[in-house]
């Protein structure tokens, strides 16, 4: 019925007519009704002098003609004809509608005009034009390439126009994006300065735009840096704060080059307070995302903002969101000279009305105890003062965090522990019970009753969850080795409890441990249990420096609100290049450290990799196994998981229903998997410091070999590969299921190795496995799990559950998955490095039979990211240099020396960590030779 | 970039969505509702949500939350800066931004945001501009244009776009030729139990409203600059003048817009200009407690404070209140348990005071938390922080006009614990 009488009204003669049901036509499409049947009639309204009518057209247009191509090619006529009205807001506003118009066949069309009003002479066409470029890429990525408008597009970048040079870079950033390898804004000094002209007298959105891609580009010194720097200082003025904080994420970066000593260093510091601040009076939104930032900033570069704690000071209207983010700011602002204030604050807020917030309080107040060593004796009295108010989540959060304090301050604050005991009835959360019964068997030789207080969790030892289970297990064990004499039943109960009784295995395994040591040798079960605890860290929740570098790098981001890399979340993004901070270019820095340039980081990192024994051994001593803290990224790996792992026991979430750790259940329910990632995955940035550029081609994958053969994991076989394509490594499976049973509900684990690869993902299999069916998976790996060495080397352990039961199995990975893909030194760089090397450090290998000529060794080599950086002739042999690098940022320097008669060639490797110079040369063989 | 906007009410309807390039599916919002559920208040709803393909930003204005939707990674405060300023265009266009109004305007509403955005890239978003493009409705336009058949649309080239001053139109006329300044400022403080303060700043504005033909330039110098060391300023002003004179330099828009803001920070000492004197308090195991407060002036130059309204948020355990004020009239809505008291003026020699019995749901254990006391109040003719104009000064044209400046002091987010 409505539909005809627009009809009828479209195509009256009148018109006015015509207009009006145009405009109720939209209204309908607006609030979602389907006009589209309307299609023909409305279009033919569309030639036409009337400036309105025909953007209403225009409007209709976009809408429908996706569902309507051949339709839509009806249009085609009159969009070029208005291609070349007289008026330039009509032919803009032709291109600019054509290309919103998403059908393939239109864009064929739309390329003339295009190319036309690229190089119009009005700018409002030209600028409307770049971003059309951008909508036709979206659309036909080819199409722009072949039809040179990328081109056309660069060179609009030094318009005269500022506002067709901000759209110029938003269009090309936006193209860019999908492109990351493709180096459309390639920046160089005059561009730069062009862009910075712009700056000043383009839009506020495209200062934004500006700002953004000046990020991007890397002065070459540090006067350049200070000049740009001072370009945009005053774009911290801007009343919009997205282009606020777009200027100092400049700033932040480019500050990184210059020199401390510098006045001007001083001045940027000062300067960058007040805007920050003032982001914080806007609308709540704003806020947020502004303390995100801040929260990055703060740990960056804590002078900035070490006198402004009040700004962050809660209001009790703020929305939760503010106010927890403001919170864990103030933490991170306390220090001696205002931690009486903040500790006010937090008394204030543990008495509010929201329990998130005021527990996220309780916290605060122990992690000023933590940090703060002068103010630890009134944040416990302010602790006991809460557990005074009875409320029942204050005083569990309360003895949460004091167990965290004894954990700082062994034998100082003991006297509180009968208050503590006095609230033990009203702990019902796992982790408060949990830290109360870590209490009572750390301090069991002061508590009278100890044992009757462990003895009453006894009881319902089998309720109890994993985490209050392991607890008081290792509590009663404590309490037996201090007073052997009354509690000897009650270790043996809970032994048995927990070998006998418990479907946990790592229960068991830890029951059974403590049984062996117990029964075998008692004075060493006293060392290892009693053993001096290491003290807890000041800051357990810093983002891990070289993760919080790439973060500050992306400012005003997504990245920067989720406090994770792009390439953690952002869909379709395998190849975004890892940007990293500028080197600083003082004088005195630079002369100390010329072989770790590029990154600037890597030295330090080595050391990281392998933990020392000590640390493992203080792990089995406490084994709290929270649930894996959740949150933001833990910068070291975590003390409590240590011992389980030690004792291959990683395993436990596994059965214990999946606590949450790193561990990835397969997923049943549609949990966003791009976000799913490791919440750790910004350590990999440890590991794998500027990333890589993907090549296209991938590295050498070997056949697949069985690792678990069916009889050893109850009809279960796997057979698989190691994999490296463009950067990211994968792990690829087939799964067969040998069986007469269904198999489902499978997961993949691995242990702490090495090289700290894990899974990137869960491990998807969608369909249960049937008997005799196989499944073939790719399982992305990362490299950002903990790591532990191994021996050898590149030995990995996993553990595959599945409905049936849990496996376990161990393999050897090529050592070449792990080279990166900018593994390419530059020559000067190789040959300071290769002289840097100590003599000591060079290993020699033979690659025997091998026939290949040295460009085909070369070539063949490059394939798997080894690349050849010069090549020489002495006296008859072919020399060739080649560099690689691992994920973890450990550089590999190598000779190889072909002689063209003799198949066996020489092969000598230098590297700061030697230890894997043997895995280097396997890896170099299984290249060549397959 | 922006890939599409959803406008949704508070009872979860979606009322008007707009796709800047593919159409995303009305579906993505039930991750909205899910983290709106979530947030049991609608405030605190997060402004950023994650779900499998988008991120949702949003914005609540006006009982309303505007949902973009992106795909790539975007600067979120890019978005929710917009997003805001496509509200502000609502309220300048339809007076108000509300679902009716957007309702009524809806075929204005999609031009207005066809033109703010080309492709997710923002296009034409100063209201100067948009005007030129879009006639805003009125009762008389709609009347004019009944009759003689012409549109809400402009058809010239928003020649403001081309030009270096992009936020002032071109052959800006007026018979009358006036500038008027409204220095705004409001206090942010929190004052605890003791009423000392814990926290306050200051928040000011200078709002212009310029109505100057031609291409006036116009440079505004204050008494004591140096007060203003953080400040935000709007695109016209010249900020390398600023920087070398201390003097805002700029030729302005058309029209009513915010010249700068600024921050008078918490290390300059700031002058509370109400005290409060209360006294809640709850009695343990008894179904009642009592209530006394008392407003009185401090520090307010000897202008009289205005305009004032206490509000409360009651614990959750209040049934009702009895209370009696001295001056103005109080009401408790016991369904959100806020308490508001208008008191008006403060006259010195009578201080308002309210007080009386509190009632509590028998058998409710004792309130933990003690409310804050939410005051406003405005100071007229006073700038708190000091700041003073001291003239305005035009370059470029030839008539006289007619200069005003306005000073008022408000209260912003002033809270006092008890």
């Amino acid at each position: 019925g409505e539909i005809f009488e627009l009809k009828a009204e479209l195509n009256s003669d009148k018109k006015e007519k015509k207009k009006e049901a145009v405009k109720k036509v939209i209204a309908s499409m607006t609030v979602g009704k389907d006009v589209s049947a309307l299609f023909p009639d409305v279009v033919n309204c569309m030639q036409t002098d009337n400036l309105e009518l025909k953007k209403l057209v225009y409007l209709y247009l976009m809408n429908y003609a996706k569902s309507q191509p051949d339709m839509a090619i009806m249009a085609v006529n009159t969009f070029v004809k208005d291609c070349e009205d007289p008026n330039p807001l009509i032919r803009a506003l032709a291109v600019r509608t054509m290309g919103c118009i998403r059908v393939d066949k239109i864009t064929e069309y739309l390329c003339e005009p295009l190319r036309k009003c690229l190089k119009d002479e009005d700018p409002y066409v030209r600028k409307t034009a770049a971003v059309c470029v951008a909508k036709l890429h979206d659309i036909n990525a080819q199409l722009v390439e072949d039809q040179g408008f990328l081109d056309t597009l660069k060179d609009l970048i030094s318009d005269s126009n500022p506002m067709v040079v901000a759209n110029a870079v938003a269009a090309l950033s936006e193209i860019a994006e999908s492109h990351p390898s493709s180096n459309l804004l390639d920046l160089n000094p005059q561009s730069i300065n062009k862009l910075l002209t712009a700056l000043n007298e383009c839009t506020e959105w495209g200062q934004i735009f500006i700002l953004d891609c000046l990020a991007n580009y890397m002065p070459k010194d540090d006067r350049e840096a200070q000049s740009i720097c001072e370009r945009v200082t005053p774009r911290l003025s801007h009343a919009n704060a997205a282009v606020v904080l777009s200027a100092v994420k400049v700033l932040m970066k480019f500050m990184e080059m210059l020199s401390k000593d510098l006045d001007y260093y001083g001045t940027l510091l000062k300067k960058l307070a007040p805007p920050l601040v003032t982001l914080l009076s806007a609308e709540p939104e704003l806020q947020y995302v502004a303390l995100r930032n801040i929260n990055l900033i703060v740990q960056k570069r804590p002078e900035i903002l070490k006198h402004e704690m009040k700004v962050f000071f809660v209001k009790y209207n703020d929305p939760i969101y503010v106010k927890l983010e403001k919170l864990d700011i103030m933490i991170r602002l306390a220090s001696q000279a205002n931690i009486a204030q903040v500790l006010a604050e937090l008394k204030e807020y543990a008495t509010e009305v929201d329990v998130d917030f005021v527990r996220k309080a309780v916290r605060a107040i122990g992690r000023c105890a933590i940090k703060v060593e002068q103010s630890a004796e009134r944040c416990v009295s302010t602790l006991l003062d809460l557990i005074q108010t009875k409320v029942n989540y204050v005083v569990q959060e309360a003895i949460v965090v004091i167990k965290d304090i004894f954990r700082k301050y062994p034998n100082k604050y003991e006297s509180v522990i009968a208050t503590l005991c006095e609230n033990l009835d009203s702990l019902d959360e796992p982790e408060a019970r949990a830290a109360m019964i870590w209490i009572v068997g750390e301090y069991a030789e002061r508590i009278d009753n100890a044992d009757e207080l462990l003895e009453s969790f006894l009881e319902g030892f089998h309720d109890e969850s994993t985490q209050v289970q392991l607890q008081l297990l290792t509590a009663i064990v404590k309490l037996f080795l201090k007073k052997p004499t009354e509690t000897q039943e009650l270790v043996q109960q809970v032994l048995s409890l927990a070998t006998q009784d418990s479907d946990n295995p790592d229960l068991r395994d830890r029951g059974y441990i403590y049984w062996r040591l117990l029964s075998t040798d008692p004075v060493a079960a006293k060392e290892v249990v009693l053993a001096e605890k290491p003290l807890i860290s000041e800051e357990t929740d810093l983002i891990e420096p070289t993760l919080l570098d790439e973060l500050i790098c992306y400012i005003g981001t997504l990245a920067s609100v989720y406090h994770k890399p792009p390439s953690a979340f952002v869909e379709g993004s395998r190849g975004v290049v890892h940007k990293s901070l500028p080197p600083r270019t003082g004088s005195s820095e630079s002369a100390e450290s010329p072989d770790t340039a590029p990154s600037g980081v890597q030295a330090a990192e080595q050391p990281a990799v392998i933990p020392t024994q000590g640390d493992l051994l203080g792990d089995l001593l406490n084994l709290d196994l929270g649930p894996p803290v959740s949150g933001p990224p833990i910068a070291t790996s975590s003390v409590q998981m240590g011992a389980v792992d030690l004792l291959g026991g990683g395993l436990d979430s596994l059965m214990g229903g999946g606590g949450g750790s790193s561990f990835a259940p397969a997923p049943s329910t549609a949990m966003p998997a791009n976000l799913g990632a490791p919440l750790g995955s910004g350590l990999g940035d440890l590991f794998d410091l500027t990333g890589g550029v993907g090549t296209l081609s991938g590295s050498y994958v070997a056949p697949k070999t069985v690792w678990l053969p069916a009889m050893k994991a109850k009809g279960l076989e796997i057979s698989g590969t190691f994999s490296r394509q463009v950067g990211s490594i994968s792990m690829d499976l087939v799964l067969t299921n040998k069986a007469l049973q269904v198999m489902s509900d499978f997961a993949i684990q691995f242990n702490r190795n090495s090289f700290g690869l894990a899974p990137a993902a869960p491990l998807q299999v969608h369909a249960p496995l049937a008997p005799n069916q196989s499944v073939e998976i790719s399982l992305p790996l990362n490299t950002v799990g903990s790591v532990m060495k191994m021996d050898p080397l590149n030995n990995l352990q996993v553990a595959v559950k599945n409905n049936i039961d849990v496996f376990y199995f161990s393999t050897l990975y090529p050592l070449h998955i792990l080279f990166v893909e900018d593994g390419k030194m530059e020559r000067q760089m190789f040959l300071a490095t290769w002289k840097d090397i100590p003599n000591e450090n060079e290993a020699q290998f033979q690659i025997k039979d091998c026939s290949l000529n040295a460009d085909a060794v070369s070539s063949k080599l490059q394939g798997s990211n080894i690349f050849t950086i010069a090549k020489r002739n002495v006296e008859g042999q072919d020399m060739l240099y080649q560099s690689l690098k691992l994920t973890n940022g450990i550089w590999v320097l190598a000779e190889l020396r072909i002689q063209p008669s003799n198949p066996s060639f020489t092969l000598s490797l230098k590297c700061r960590a030697p230890e894997v110079s043997q895995y280097v040369y396997q890896a170099y063989e299984t290249i060549l030779k397959n | 970039m922006i890939h599409s906007l959803f406008l949704i009410n508070c009872s979860g309807d979606i009322f008007l969505e707009k796709h800047w390039k593919s159409v995303v599916s009305q579906s993505v919002c039930d991750y909205f509702f899910e983290a709106q559920e979530k947030a049991i208040d609608v405030e605190n709803v997060p402004p950023v949500i994650s779900t499998p393909h988008h991120y949702l930003i949003s914005i609540y204005r006006d009982k309303i939350f505007f949902v973009s939707v992106i795909q790539t990674e975007v600067p979120p405060l890019f978005v929710i800066e917009f997003l805001h300023r496509v509200a502000d265009t609502f309220q300048d266009y339809f007076g108000e931004c509300s679902e009716t109004a957007i309702k009524d305007n809806v075929v204005i509403v999609y031009e207005l945001l066809e033109e703010m955005l080309d492709n997710g890239f923002p296009l034409a978003t100063e209201s100067n501009i948009l005007k030129e493009l879009i006639k805003p409705p009125t009762i008389l336009r709609s009347v004019v244009n009944s009759i003689t058949g012409s549109s809400n649309v402009g058809d010239t080239l928003p020649t403001g776009q081309l030009s270096n001053i992009p936020w002032r139109r071109a052959g800006v006329k007026y018979t009358n030729n006036e500038a008027y300044f409204d220095v705004v400022e409001e206090i942010d403080a929190i004052i605890d139990k003791s009423g000392s303060t814990v926290f306050a700043e200051i928040q000011g504005v200078i709002d212009s409203c310029i109505k100057l033909s031609g291409m006036p330039d116009l440079s505004l110098s204050f008494m004591n600059p140096r007060l203003l060391d953080d400040v935000s300023f709007h695109p016209c002003i010249r900020f390398k003048r600023w920087e070398s004179e201390r003097v805002l330099s700029f030729i302005p828009p058309d029209g009513n817009f915010r010249l700068i803001s600024y921050r008078v920070s918490s290390q300059n000492l700031v002058a509370i200009p109400v005290y409060v004197k209360h006294m809640i308090s709850f009695k343990e195991n008894s179904s009642s407690g009592r209530f006394d407060v008392t407003i009185g002036p401090k520090q307010n130059m000897g202008k009289p404070v205005e305009g004032v309204v206490m509000t409360v948020h009651m614990p959750k355990a209040v049934l009702n209140m009895n209370l009696t004020a001295t001056q103005g009239s109080y009401t408790f809505d016991p369904v959100t348990k806020v308490l508001t008291w208008d008191v008006g003026k403060i006259t010195p020699q009578k201080l308002p005071n309210l007080k009386g019995i509190v009632n509590l749901q028998s058998g409710a254990p004792k309130p933990e938390e003690n409310p804050s006391l939410n005051i406003q109040f405005k100071i007229q003719q006073l700038a708190i922080s000091g700041l003073k104009v001291n003239r305005l000064d035009m370059y470029g044209e030839k008539y006289k006009p007619f200069k005003g400046v306005k000073y008022i002091t408000k209260a912003g987010k002033f809270q006092v614990r008890t």
